[in-house]
């Protein structure tokens, strides 16, 4: 019993370690890491922190991540969801090849729809919008969302929806106020998946936008090339990347273990 | 599972089918159209049929970068889903402080933007000011991964596994959380060993999300792309040049659009073709196991 926390312990420590130098070093002026190598930084400073929250050009980049992240979530659950309670519950013409063709679609190669998507989106005029990225990351979020979902719903016997219906419940009325509590943490899981896949995203969101919705992960590649490597920045804009995904992790953290075990897939 | 006969179900995925035709459809014919034809400028184009798909079928890099990729998918997924599954097994069973920092600690490094992780890396692995480089060089060996092939690539498992097997393990755990106690107390009285409590109770009830992190690893595995690009720009030499990365090197850095659309289109068939045979797996496991 003991063994086995000090091998957990271990992983996790090993885990954090590349997650804890970005922060030793975003705590540290450039001249002071060059400097030396030191594990408790000493001279503690947060000036990068600072020079991130006041200079439009990195905090919008944050502030564009999270409008078409939070977009693409929302459109992701509300199209999904009618789509995986119809592949859980009935039985229609080209219902496998539908659910089939949707998933192909979470497997395909960004890189093959890099340019079609570009010349498609500059089409619409919807070039550097945060709605371009949000639908491109439709693509393979949606698919994803359903699949989840599906599992989810299956979970739910059936005959739950056959006697609602026959206790006189109109089918909107018992979707919305009887069917999504029963599998609110599916979607709470789903809601998780999505968000992680559109922050992490980079190929799409990097080509798809220029200046008003550049996201976060892109201002940070520009600055590695342009204005040399000032790495105490770079890691501090790294370290607030992770803060937005770590809140929502702590809060679907109980719904995660328990959401997925009721799942069927 | 009974279902109703119905094709009003089609109403329902109406919305998911329209957006994603959008998405996918559309794109996919720009692409068709872009490998069959030779194009100079707006409106000067020449049909070629299957030229760029002769071209790039013989393409000798393209070969090397499809064996690299399957080695590298191969690789990854041997390593991480038996740790995955190891680190899933040793996490805390109860629900409480311990599991709540054991889930949220592993989880963060899926929630780093993918060259977000391969900028932490480059900090890591540097001998001048990062922890792991300067470690190794302070034992007498030099590490560097922008010089050798091997050393890139050991970066990249590194990498690799440090980033994804927390996903494998979340799931694996969550398929765990999902058996219930009586069977442990039903094996703890036939005075069953940990090993047979694993392979007879434990792995079967957690096949359905093994699948789902065994098909999930292989996709983002196969079309990794932001990683070794940050990492190493696919080299040193073409030693990480992968399918994706390649990919984007004629279409976007050649801006050959013929034989990219070819190369998509092959790329694409590639992963099609892997997704079918792991769909089937997926159903003969639903069916074989439904209790």
């Amino acid at each position: 019993m003991k063994k086995r926390y000090i091998t957990l312990t271990i992983y996790l420590v090993v885990i954090m370690l590349p997650i804890y130098w970005m922060l030793n070093m975003s705590l540290r002026t450039n001249a002071d890491i060059m400097a030396r190598l030191v594990f408790f930084p000493t001279d503690i400073t947060f000036s990068n922190y600072m020079k991130i929250f006041t200079d439009p050009s990195w905090y919008n980049g944050y502030i564009n991540s999270i409008i078409y992240v939070v977009m693409n979530t929302v459109i992701c659950l509300v199209t999904a969801l009618p789509a995986a309670y119809a592949f859980s519950r009935y039985s229609f013409i080209g219902d496998k090849h539908v659910f089939f063709w949707l998933l192909t679609n979470r497997m395909s190669p960004a890189a093959v729809f890099l340019l079609p998507f570009f010349q498609l989106y500059s089409t619409f005029g919807l070039i550097d919008t945060h709605i371009a990225v949000a639908m491109a990351h439709c693509l393979f979020n949606i698919p994803l969302t359903v699949w989840i979902l599906e599992g989810f719903i299956s979970g739910v016997p059936i005959e739950i929806d056959e006697m609602a219906f026959i206790d006189g419940y109109k089918f909107p009325r018992f979707f919305f106020f009887v069917f999504v509590p029963l599998i609110r943490s599916g979607i709470g899981v789903a809601a998780f998946f999505c968000f992680m896949f559109s922050w992490v995203e980079l190929l799409f969101a990097r080509t798809l936008t220029t200046t008003a919705a550049k996201p976060i992960a892109a201002t940070m590649t520009r600055t590695v090339s342009a204005s040399g490597l000032d790495w105490g920045l770079l890691a501090a804009a790294g370290i607030l990347t992770i803060v937005p995904g770590a809140l929502v992790i702590y809060f679907v953290r109980n719904y995660l273990a328990k959401g997925f075990a009721l799942g069927r897939v | 599972m009974k279902k109703w006969q119905d094709n009003k179900g089609w109403l329902f995925i109406l919305p998911v089918f329209l957006i994603v035709a959008f998405s996918a459809i559309v794109p996919l014919m720009t692409v068709v159209n872009y490998s069959i034809q030779d194009i100079f400028g707006p409106g000067q184009r020449v049909f070629v049929g299957t030229e760029w798909f002769k071209e790039v079928l013989t393409d000798q890099r393209l070969h090397e970068a499809l064996w690299r990729q399957l080695l590298f998918s191969g690789l990854v997924l041997l390593i991480e889903m038996p740790l995955g599954i190891g680190i899933a097994l040793l996490m805390p069973a109860k629900k409480g402080f311990a599991a709540s920092v054991c889930l949220v600690t592993l989880a963060l490094p899926l929630l780093i933007p993918w060259n977000v992780i391969g900028t932490i890396w480059i900090i890591f692995t540097r001998p001048d000011i990062g922890l792991m480089g300067a470690t190794i060089n302070a034992l007498g060996l030099t590490f560097d991964h922008t010089a050798s092939g091997l050393h890139a690539w050991i970066t990249l498992m590194l990498m690799e596994v440090w980033h994804w097997t927390p996903l494998v393990a979340l799931l694996a755990y969550a398929g765990l959380q999902s058996i219930p106690p009586a069977y442990y107390q039903a094996a703890k009285i036939d005075g069953a060993s940990s090993w047979s409590i694993f392979r007879y109770i434990q792995l079967p009830k957690m096949r359905g999300v093994l699948t789902i992190a065994l098909l999930l690893r292989f996709m983002d595995s196969f079309l990794i792309y932001a990683e070794p690009f940050v990492l190493t720009g696919g080299g040193p030499g073409n030693t990480t040049t992968f399918l994706s990365i390649y990919l984007v090197k004629i279409a976007v850095g050649q801006f050959d659009l013929g034989p990219a659309g070819a190369f998509s289109l092959i790329y694409f068939l590639i992963v099609l073709l892997f997704c079918y045979l792991f769909y089937q797996a997926l159903l003969n496991v639903g069916g074989g196991e439904e209790s």
